[in-house]
């Protein structure tokens, strides 16, 4: 496997406050790469590394083997789709669309012709004369996606791309932008701060906190195994046991982490845990449940066609073997 | 409650309002066709035609404005040029001192004219530059830069970061994204720019007396057929041409400005 993105031990500071800082990661050609974070983790700074609108404090970021340090945004081979799309207000959509094409200086035939392919690929073929105001937010969307595709990139970069979406229209792209990296094989690395899309689309996952990478993996990895508190509690908000709390629930002494979806209710004999409930929501398909365990917090997910324990129940609580995972770091 | 009609009390006060503002406009309109030319009596004995011929004969007024013409579009080049960088540096850079050559760039329209005027006599005096034309296209593009500098401050503001970040992204190099990007996002508002800064240049006297040499620009040369006449409604004539002259270009800023910014640059 070829290597599209390499950070050695890339830092970012701006004055103080260290926005990227000594990162290391390989990006492998031809995946779909999510970078996760909550705002203010670094992972847009690293994007904007690649694309060359930053540059390293120290380290080295290689494109393709390549040190891009003296490389500027505009001779690199990659594209970008910006987060608020960043669509010339002035020009049609082809246009748009060809401008990469038009700067490199392809004949007016041939970019129009390229354009309206591309336009096709993302579903708009006959909007080429419209200008972007004319779009809504998801159409807009797809035409930065052209925009940014025609110019046969070998890396596309999108940040926070479904960001601006609403719900069913983000689920929809989430699985046209998974298709379309399939189809392209065109390497994808993309921003974001939603777990939920992180897991869905990308195959290969880094969670940021602090300016530091504190975990890549699978989607299945971070989601079932991580490896920080701060992993667990991000990427899907899952239960984290202090050393004395696990140990109470049969596990090692170590800080560990159980999803709210793998626990379930039972007969106070045969639990794991027993504790009070102290309150309930609802969030359609589940009920997450908070449930006071001697002095700890614990939330269980039932699904809605559960009956939910009123408050200050005293219930019981187990769940799968395995289910209860303990962490390698804090 | 709102009704759609006004009460009576405010439509009279608006009537009178205007009234104020504008009739003595129109007594100057009205003079230009009146056939008594000593003194301004009022009304007009009789109306004629004759005086639209004797302007067009007389060579100062054609000399006069000229050189209005002339002034008013090399200080408006100026303007532009110098008006347009100075806007592009301050919306988007951050330097030390932005607030400061902001604010520095907008005072000589605050300014008392008559300030400017002294200044720029003493500092052209201590320079040992002769009065020419030159002294008053540089007393001009002193406000013209300002008007300028606002309305491309106003537009660059709006054309986003981003934007010009997705041209080098797409491969445009700096001369690219300027002239693909920049120039058509700001270009109406320039154009505006460039009217009110003509428009102002063209009736500005004040400035002009401090740095004018023997040159009268087409002001000048009415405030001095005002202090000894000769065919005074000759005056009236060429008054009527100012206001014509520079009303249109401020009509026609006016509706460049105003579509551009209910469309937040989305249109050309």
């Amino acid at each position: 496997m070829t290597v599209a993105v390499e950070f050695d031990h890339v830092s970012r500071h701006f004055g103080a406050v260290r926005a990227v800082d000594d990162v290391s990661i390989a990006i492998e050609e031809g995946g779909f790469f999510a970078m996760l974070g909550p705002s203010g983790s670094g992972k847009t700074t690293c994007l904007r590394l690649i694309s060359g609108f930053e540059r390293p404090t120290a380290g080295h970021v290689r494109i393709f083997g390549e040190n891009s340090e003296n490389v500027p945004p505009n001779r690199r081979p990659v594209n970008t789709v910006f987060q608020d799309y960043a669509l010339f207000p002035h020009l049609s959509v082809r246009d748009n669309v060809a401008y990469g094409l038009m700067v490199k200086g392809t004949d007016r035939r041939r970019r129009q012709a390229a354009a309206e392919d591309m336009l096709a690929l993302v579903k708009l073929d006959g909007y080429g004369a419209r200008k972007p105001a004319e779009l809504s937010g998801g159409q807009r969307q797809r035409v930065a996606l052209a925009r940014a595709l025609v110019n046969k990139p070998r890396v596309l970069l999108l940040d926070e791309p479904l960001g601006a979406l609403d719900l069913k229209l983000r689920e929809a792209m989430q699985e046209e932008l998974k298709s379309l990296q399939r189809a392209l094989g065109i390497t994808f690395i993309f921003v974001t701060h939603d777990q939920g899309e992180a897991l869905s689309m990308a195959d290969r996952v880094a969670v940021f906190s602090q300016g530091a990478i504190v975990q890549v993996g699978s989607p299945q990895d971070i989601y079932e195994r991580p490896h920080t508190r701060f992993v667990a509690d991000f990427v899907g908000s899952a239960n984290v046991l202090s050393p004395e709390l696990a140990a109470r629930a049969g596990g090692p002494r170590h800080w560990s982490s159980l999803r709210p979806e793998a626990i379930a209710l039972a007969k106070p004999e045969a639990a794991r845990l027993t504790g009070t409930v102290t309150g309930t929501r609802y969030l359609g398909a589940v009920n997450r449940v908070t449930v006071a365990v001697g002095g700890d917090m614990l939330t269980i997910a039932l699904p809605a066609v559960q009956t939910v324990p009123a408050d200050g129940a005293e219930i019981g609580l187990t769940w799968p073997d395995g289910a209860l995972h303990t962490m390698e770091a804090e | 409650m709102h009704s759609d009609r006004a009460p009576l009390g405010l439509k009279i006060a608006a009537f009178a309002g205007l009234a104020f503002l504008h009739a003595p406009i129109v007594l100057i309109f009205i003079y230009a066709f009146t056939t008594e030319d000593r003194t301004y009596q009022w009304p007009p004995p009789g109306l004629t035609l004759q005086w639209f011929g004797v302007t067009w004969n007389r060579p100062d007024v054609w000399q006069a404005l000229g050189l209005s013409v002339r002034v008013a579009t090399v200080s408006t080049l100026v303007a532009l040029i110098l008006g347009t960088l100075c806007a592009a540096a301050v919306s988007r850079a951050r330097f030390f001192g932005r607030e400061a050559v902001s604010l520095l760039v907008i005072l000589p329209i605050a300014l008392p004219g008559i300030i400017t005027g002294i200044a720029l006599r003493s500092a052209f005096n201590l320079g040992d530059i002769s009065f020419s034309t030159i002294t008053i296209v540089l007393g001009h593009a002193t406000f013209c830069i300002v008007v300028v500098y606002n309305n491309a401050v106003a537009r660059f503001r709006r054309l986003s970061g981003s934007m010009l970040e997705a041209s080098a992204d797409l491969g445009a190099d700096g001369f690219q994204t300027f002239r693909h990007i920049v120039v058509p996002n700001i270009a109406t508002a320039l154009l505006a720019g460039g009217m009110l800064a003509f428009a102002l240049s063209f009736d500005e006297v004040i400035v002009t007396t401090f740095t004018a040499g023997q040159q009268q620009t087409l002001p000048i040369w009415m405030l001095e057929e005002l202090v000894r006449p000769r065919q005074r409604p000759v005056t009236n004539v060429v008054a009527m041409v100012v206001v014509i002259v520079t009303f249109l270009p401020i009509l026609a800023a006016y509706y460049l400005t105003r579509g551009g910014s209910e469309t937040a640059g989305g249109d050309k």
